[in-house]
């Protein structure tokens, strides 16, 4: 479990090394000139100059990233192009927003997946299944701005359960924020739903199939008892890791939807950084998605690794 | 070629396929996948000639039109007729999804191939590699590199192309790695076949039932990606009737004219059900053995 | 007086398919009595499976009894409810299924899986539960049961799985209980202790036990009572002693002719294949099911079905002509010829000292490079075959004779030693062997689903050596795939076929076809009939004999049964953790003084003949790890006649017996012999006559 772990972090590591330089070459090195790009077309070459000087683009390459990639570590995220504020405080306080929807999401999506998907499994090929399946297979494959509009115009604008618009106050509390998150949540959650559902459909169905499920069945077992305590606990192993490569889908489906709803998290930020050029903001933001998205891979494998009796306990 | 070249063709092909379609019938769900994206086809293919207006054709006094017989969908904020618009957009879509698509399987393929092939330090720094890429959310990357690269639909293609090549070379990867232990590649490499014979005759036939599937998927992937990015204003620009863009470009409007935005999230919607349907029934067909779909 | 615990009336047991319904089992009766071991016995595909699960009602979805009465004791199972069922099931009825690594929950500690039974069936408290789990266990002889109830399934070996799965059986004293194929996925030495439990357990507790196999040698070491079960229709019923002595059907009479025997070999016998294959249930013939296999049928037998008709007490067959049956007596295979002893001819392989050590993978071994963990496949084992030969060599999984058999042919490349061929040195790998040593040495595999293209005709499977490995035009080259899919007995349309078209015993005569076009001077089968029928089996080794003799090929011939083994070989090689333990003449070596491992093996291995009381000798525990191999013999750890600290320290010298019988052990020979006295086939001698 140890030499497990330790290389899982290591593997980690690495790849957010790697995933930093990535996002470092591709913003800062591709097209060309940097200082072009942020300060337009009709930008004198003086001022050019002077702002790749304030950039340090003269510096070698390695020298920069170490620079950049050093200072994010330490916190030091740089000032905003656009508003020249510090980036932290403004990523942190939209990654606050963007994980209370993320986190509303989760509630609905995985206990719901996992119900649905469960349901599917034991009802296989019959009507419930049918529905189930063909359902997740619909919205799984939904961009979430299709969905989005769809739950606006039944929800918000025909039954006027919800607010159409989630444009709040960024420093809103998670009370004050709660009604507006609502629909956005709902609407992330259904890629989510259908992707964890299939899942937990096909890992319940391979389980089922096992000698070892006939074996508890023919033991005479309570059936409540076979289902949860040897169909879940071996099904559901799988299920971990596949909510947290959700992760990186629900990172990205908040892009889109946060968009969509007006909502302000990390994904508008990521937008209005892309719109407006703003560099060290496009940065930040992106390393932050990608190191959230390790850190919940890696808890997954921890997770996965704890549950499992092969992993947790060597032969 | 003579080298490769059967000397027995199997004589039982079309009843395989006959008994592959009599499984089909079982789902209806795969029928009428096939036929969402069938229709869909027909559209992208002749679209430009049954539509009744050119996509660009504005008509500023005629603007948000509600729905009526001229333009059965209506018109949008420039008064161009949007049923023509996501007539001619399918195009748009199929082909830039299908070409991004079409560059992920080819070069997923090759990858995937010569890794499980090879395998040792090569297929050990490919597969890292593909795990890097693969741990950054494809949305996003897609983002940054279209800042840098500037949004076009080519730039758009090379990208969704490029984000789904691990996707593509793990399937193929994880498919030869059981081929590879099967007795028939031994039996090959004991006649003293080359590497080449063993690629192209022995495992690729067997890769490519797989391919298939993931590629049908990878398809309705692409669509989702290619339409969010339309949607955020990343991808292909105005005035391409691009469905993604349409809907972005149409949110401002929403609570007065729906319509614009309905119709194409509407096709988004079918096409993308369409092929979600397909897929599942390609692979109910093509690999009966397995339930899994990871 | 023992009571009447099953009774199962005309069962009839249907699948709603594609094809329509089926009646996979047709119109069977089972009654088995407290006390008594009942075998079913069955090829695959005969239904015994379905069987078993229409009577404890728990069929597939798309299965149904369509007939018939089951009485457990006084109940009608057929009236009870699903909730009611489930009571019966783990208290009245308990089951052990065929492989113990899948019939355990890998997630669940092995004490729980016992206890949870305790608790629902016996209303156990939870402590009274775990010691009743404990209890069990080692009623199951596992020698420390508290630190085995704290283990998962990965931890335990196969043989002690199934007696956990036993031991969860028995727990709760059950009326029946039904075993399916419960030894088959063990190794030989292991399924002999576990038959010995399993005999003594059902002893002890009085329970009526329905024993599902395809192993007649099986049946007859445990069970008192045997069905023959075939395409899902009874054939014949009776004791031990009838039905394998006074044999009253034909199919019987085939399968018993199908086993090799381990006193007699290729030389002196042909196995008895039966012909055809076991009919669909969609195809079923219109008279007696058995009649368009049966060298007996006559016109009556084509036209008419019969009931199973019972000829004396308890002795029930379902053949008319069963008067004339009598009359043949006990199954003997047909003598052959008497062919003259062969000189043996020149070295065709010589293999020497070939060593194959794997690399650990995963773990950290990549930051310990001092400690070099290896698993030692293949240490140290030489072997010579010559012309028109058979090396048989035998051994039980992991042993190693698999990883040899692939330095050999060069798919794994040995570490050290010299592979020679026909006196030319051969690279180790494959690669760099030129085309016409290639050509020389082929190989049949094991399983005959992976070795063909599931995307190519099997035809082209033949058809692509001769393009590669001999120079002939398109027209020659399919005359010779003809005249090869002839000489392996496969009709000419099977060319065109796909191998999905085609049954396991098929699809390895191409493989056999395949491996014959290259016309080589020495073939590896290994394994090549492990998977298949006995029928099927016995047809395959027919067949290699033939193909041997018209062709004068060598053959390594390598498998775990020893049987086989002994039918095929001119000379056998023991093989136990990568080493090589004893070699000799097939006719020396199952003889005494032999090893002690070889005398375990043979006293282990099932002989279908109910007169043959063999010794019980058997090994202790599983096989070391070849990460760990024991210090001196590496067999002292199992090892039944194990002399002392001599063992653990030394390794073991090589003694010769005459002139080409040699083994490897501490103990003399004389010993060995003083020991073993006259051995198991001496004993089967005497009772011959």
């Amino acid at each position: 479990m140890t030499n497990f772990l330790l290389r899982r972090i290591g593997f980690i590591l690495i790849t957010l090394i790697l995933t930093s330089i990535i996002i470092f070459s591709i913003t800062q090195l591709l097209p060309g000139d940097v200082a072009r790009v942020i300060l337009g077309r009709f930008a004198t070459e003086q001022a050019l100059d002077n702002l790749r000087q304030e950039l340090g683009l003269y510096r070698p390459l390695h020298v920069q990233y170490l620079d950049w990639a050093g200072g994010f570590i330490r916190g030091d995220w740089g000032d905003s192009l656009v508003s020249r504020m510090p980036i932290r405080p403004m990523v942190m306080q939209r990654l606050g927003n963007s994980a209370m929807l993320a986190g509303v999401a989760l509630l609905i999506y995985v206990p719901l997946g996992i119900i649905l998907g469960v349901i599917a499994a034991l009802k296989k090929d019959k009507p419930p299944d049918q529905l189930i399946t063909g359902i997740s297979m619909a919205f799984v494959g939904l961009p979430e701005f299709v969905t989005g509009l769809l739950l606006i115009t039944f929800l918000a604008i025909g039954l006027e359960w919800f607010p159409a618009n989630s444009s709040i106050d960024p420093e809103s509390t998670f009370r004050e924020a709660l009604p507006y998150l609502i629909l956005p949540a709902i609407t992330v959650s259904l890629t989510g739903l259908g992707y964890i559902a299939r899942m937990t459909r096909s890992g319940t169905i391979d389980v089922l199939r096992t000698d070892y499920i006939r074996a508890a069945d023919l033991k005479g077992l309570p059936a409540g008892q076979v289902l949860f305590k040897h169909v879940l606990r071996n099904s559901l192993l799988p299920t971990v890791t596949v909510v947290a490569m959700g992760i990186g889908w629900l990172l990205a489906g908040l892009i889109v939807t946060e968009a969509v709803f007006g909502y302000p998290g990390l994904g508008r930020l990521i937008v209005f950084s892309i719109q407006r050029q703003d560099l060290p903001l496009l940065q930040a933001c992106s390393m932050i998605i990608v190191a959230i998205y390790s850190i919940s891979n890696l808890a997954a494998d921890i997770i996965y690794g704890l549950l499992n009796p092969r992993i947790r306990v060597g032969s | 070629m003579s080298e490769t070249s059967h000397t027995f063709k199997p004589k039982q092909k079309r009843s395989r396929y006959i008994s592959a379609i009599k499984r089909l019938q079982r789902y209806p769900t795969t029928l009428i996948g096939f036929t969402i994206v069938f229709l869909f086809l027909i559209i992208a293919l002749f679209g430009p000639l049954l539509a009744p207006y050119a996509y660009t054709a504005q008509n500023l006094p005629n603007k948000l039109q509600p729905p009526s017989e001229e333009h059965i969908f209506g018109t949008d904020q420039f008064g161009r007729d949007v049923y023509s618009r996501i007539l001619v957009g399918s195009r748009d879509v199929l082909s830039v999804a299908g070409s991004g698509t079409a560059l992920a399987v080819f070069f997923g393929l090759l990858l995937g191939l010569f890794s499980g092939y090879r395998g040792g330090l090569f297929d050990e720094l490919i597969m890292r590699a593909m795990d890097v890429i693969l741990s950054i959310p494809p949305l996003l990357l897609a983002m940054v590199i279209l800042f840098s690269l500037g949004p076009s639909r080519v730039n758009v293609i090379i990208i969704v192309g490029f984000l789904y090549i691990p996707m593509v070379a793990r399937v193929v990867r994880s498919v030869v790695l059981d081929l590879k232990t099967r007795q028939f590649i031994e039996a090959a490499r004991l006649r003293g076949e080359n590497s080449f014979y063993i690629l192209y005759k022995e495992i690729l036939p067997n890769v490519l039932p797989h391919l298939a599937v993931e590629a049908s998927m990878r398809f309705s992937y692409s669509i989702f990606l290619v339409a969010s990015l339309g949607f955020l204003g990343l991808g292909v620009q105005p005035p391409s009737p691009d469905w993604g863009l349409m809907v972005g470009e149409g949110r401002t409007w929403f609570h007065q004219s729906r319509w614009v935005l309905f119709f194409p999230a509407g096709a988004i919607a079918l096409l993308v059900v369409g092929v979600g349907f397909m897929s599942d029934g390609l692979r109910r067909i093509l690999l009966p053995g397995g339930v899994s779909d990871a | 007086m023992p009571k009447k615990v099953l009774d199962a009336r005309n069962l009839t047991v249907t699948y709603k398919t594609e094809k329509g319904l089926l009646d996979t089992v047709r119109n069977v009766s089972l009654q088995i009595c407290s006390g008594e071991i009942y075998g079913l016995v069955g090829e695959s595909g005969s239904g015994k499976s379905t069987l078993a699960r229409a009577i404890v009602r728990y069929l597939p979805e798309n299965g149904f009894l369509k007939e018939g009465k089951i009485y457990l004791g006084d109940t009608d199972l057929l009236n009870l409810s699903k909730a009611e069922m489930r009571r019966v099931w783990g208290k009245r009825v308990t089951m052990v299924h065929q492989d113990p690594n899948a019939a355990i929950n890998p997630s669940v500690m092995i004490g729980e899986q016992v206890a949870e039974v305790a608790r629902t069936h016996l209303k156990l408290s939870k402590k009274e539960a775990r010691n009743k789990a404990l209890d069990m266990l080692t009623k199951v002889r596992i020698a420390d049961p508290e630190v085995v109830a704290r283990r998962y399934a990965h931890q335990l070996s196969g043989g002690m799985l199934q007696r956990v799965l036993v031991a969860i059986a028995m727990a709760t004293n059950p009326e029946l209980l039904i075993m399916d194929e419960p030894t088959t996925a063990l190794d030989v030495t292991t399924e002999a202790v576990i038959l010995d439990l399993i005999g003594d357990l059902m002893r002890e507790n009085d329970t009526a036990v329905l024993y599902i196999t395809h192993n007649l040698g099986v049946v007859a070491r445990v069970c008192s009572r045997v069905g023959v079960l075939y395409a899902g229709e009874i054939m014949e019923e009776g004791s031990i002693g009838q039905v394998f002595k006074d044999t009253l059907h034909p199919y019987t009479r085939g399968l018993l002719g199908c086993v090799p025997r381990v006193n007699v070999n290729k030389k002196d016998i042909s196995l008895k294949a039966i012909p055809g294959f076991i009919p669909r249930p969609d195809q079923l013939p219109p008279g007696c099911i058995f009649a368009p296999r049966c060298e007996l049928a006559e016109e009556a037998c084509r036209v008419e079905r019969l009931p199973l008709k019972e000829i004396d007490y308890g002795h029930l067959t379902a053949c008319r002509r069963n008067e004339e049956l009598k009359r043949y007596g006990e199954v003997v295979a047909d003598m052959r010829e008497a062919r003259s002893e062969t000189e043996y001819g020149e070295l065709v392989l010589e293999a020497r000292n070939i060593k194959k050590y794997f690399p650990v993978v995963g773990g950290l071994s990549m930051f310990e490079k001092n400690r070099k963990r290896e698993v030692k496949a293949v240490d140290d084992i030489t072997i010579r075959v010559r012309r028109s030969f058979t090396m048989g060599i035998v051994g039980e999984s992991g042993c190693g004779k698999t990883t040899f058999a692939r330095c050999i042919m060069g798919l794994e490349e040995a570490n050290a030693g010299e592979i020679e061929l026909e006196g030319e040195l051969l690279p180790y790998s494959v690669a760099r062997r030129p085309r016409d040593m290639l050509r020389k040495m082929q190989m049949v595999f094991q399983n005959p689903d992976a070795s063909l293209n599931p995307q190519h005709p099997v035809g082209e499977a033949v058809a692509r050596p001769l393009k590669l490995l001999s120079s002939v035009n398109k027209e020659a080259i399919q005359e010779r795939v003809k005249e090869l899919f002839a000489a392996v007995n496969l009709p000419e349309d099977y060319i065109y076929r796909l191998p999905h078209e085609l049954s396991g015993g098929e699809k390895q005569r191409v493989a056999i076809a395949r491996a014959f076009a290259a016309n080589p001077t020495l073939m590896i089968c290994d394994e090549p009939i492990s998977s298949l029928d006995v029928s099927v089996q016995a047809s395959l080794m027919n067949l290699l004999v033939d193909l041997q003799e018209s062709k004068g090929t060598s053959y390594l011939f390598i498998s775990h049964d020893l049987s086989a083994v002994r039918h095929l070989s001119d000379w056998i090689a023991v093989v136990y953790l990568g080493r090589l333990w004893e070699i000799g003449s097939a006719e020396d070596v199952f003889v005494p003084p032999y090893h002690p491992y070889t005398e375990a093996l043979l006293s282990a291995l099932p002989i279908p003949d109910p007169d043959i009381k063999q010794e019980s000798i058997r090994l202790k525990g599983s096989v070391p790890s070849a990460m760990n191999i024991p210090s001196g013999c590496r067999f002292h750890t199992r090892c039944p006649r194990k002399l002392g600290a001599i063992c653990e320290k030394e390794e073991p010298p090589w003694q010769c017996i005459g002139y080409y019988h040699q083994l490897c052990c501490h103990i003399p020979v004389e010993d060995l012999q003083a020991l073993q006295g006259e051995g198991l086939l001496k004993k089967e001698r005497g009772a011959e006559q």
